[in-house]
């Protein structure tokens, strides 16, 4: 009996696509955010009411994924950007072939910002790479304050937090503080922004991460090119 | 629940790394599954026996060691495993510490045995 060392990782082809997706991002300026929750926690209605603040000029286009139904491409479409569903099919996440297939007829010299959103799920998403440059974990103030430690893996690989519904607060037993001390423990450097997407609640918090993260990324890939 | 995912992921590995070595069979092949990685050991086992049944894999084990979250202390360097997310350093109390390990979901190791008389490659050898 031989025992011969394997250096790789389980999910080596899910990688080597996920980083020739990543090398064309880069390529073409494009920044990438995988956004990632429980079902239910409010994921579509944030893109919503994101591409309804977004110019209508603005180069950004949406992926979203659900096993089912061609739903949230639909409510997605009515804001007048490039939008696809990936349906899996059964399947609880998404992976980098699927991305890579979805975006075979869009021109990624047309865009600057992708947002991917992924099957509602806090689990099986985390192990997959997709190409991003983030992932964005989002939780509803209905979900308990410790669900960063019961699902850490996500928490901890995700580098902003969204803590949504949050005009809901007045009237569930959820804290802020406790909560975002839990996603700090697993993940220390967690930036964490507060969003409510019903009409009058104010998505400002996130969209200036966003905005400040469009132009990290920009003024990165000019630096590269320096 | 992608553990089939996984384990299908495992399989493909093993029948691509066995073309390497004609004449040999596998017996074992050894994972390292972080306990940030998001996987279920037991089952991630239990798709893998499933998945191996009757077919020439059906004799292949699953040897799968879990790794511990691991840090280390930028002030004075010690690698220690984190309990409870507490990622203080045990030794001098600093918060800035980097997290080393236990997301891992990788090979460690195969172990291959030869059918007949003939020799491993050098490969199988090393």
């Amino acid at each position: 009996m031989d025992r011969v060392p394997l250096e790789r990782k389980v999910l080596s082809e899910n990688d080597r696509v996920a980083s020739g997706l990543r090398a064309r991002f880069q390529e073409h300026g494009v920044l990438c955010l995988n956004i990632i929750s429980s079902p239910g926690s409010g994921k579509t209605t944030l893109l919503e009411r994101t591409l309804e603040s977004l110019p209508r000029h603005d180069r950004v286009a949406v992926l979203t994924g659900d096993i089912q139904t061609e739903n949230d491409a639909n409510r997605l479409k009515r804001f007048h950007f490039p939008v696809k569903q990936i349906t899996t099919g059964g399947t609880c996440h998404l992976d980098a072939r699927m991305i890579e297939s979805h975006l075979a007829d869009w021109r990624l010299e047309d865009l600057d910002l992708l947002l991917i959103e992924n099957v509602g799920n806090l689990v099986c998403p985390s192990s997959y790479d997709l190409g991003e440059a983030a992932k964005v974990v989002v939780l509803s103030v209905t979900e308990g304050e410790d669900k960063p430690l019961k699902y850490p893996s996500i928490f901890f690989k995700s580098d902003l937090l969204v803590l949504s519904k949050t005009d809901l607060l007045p009237y569930v037993p959820f804290d802020v503080n406790t909560a975002s001390e839990n996603a700090r423990k697993v993940h220390p450097k967690m930036e964490i922004v507060q969003v409510s997407c019903l009409a009058g609640g104010s998505l400002q918090e996130w969209m200036t991460w966003l905005e400040a993260r469009r132009r990290a990324f920009s003024s990165g890939l000019q630096e590269a090119v320096r | 629940m992608h553990e089939m995912g996984i384990a299908n992921s495992v399989l493909e590995a093993v029948r691509s790394e066995m073309m390497r070595y004609p004449g040999s069979h596998p017996c074992k092949v050894g994972l390292r599954v972080g306990e940030m990685a998001a996987i279920d050991s037991e089952a991630l086992r239990f798709c893998f026996e499933a998945m191996i049944q009757e077919t020439e894999l059906a004799s292949l084990e699953l040897a799968i060691e879990a790794c511990p979250r691991r840090h280390r202390c930028r002030s004075c360097s010690r690698d220690f495993v984190v309990h409870d997310y507490d990622s203080r350093c045990p030794q001098c109390s600093s918060l800035e510490t980097t997290c080393i390990g236990g997301d891992e979901l990788e090979f460690a190791y195969l172990e291959v045995e030869e059918n007949g008389p003939r020799t491993l490659g050098a490969k199988g050898t090393e």
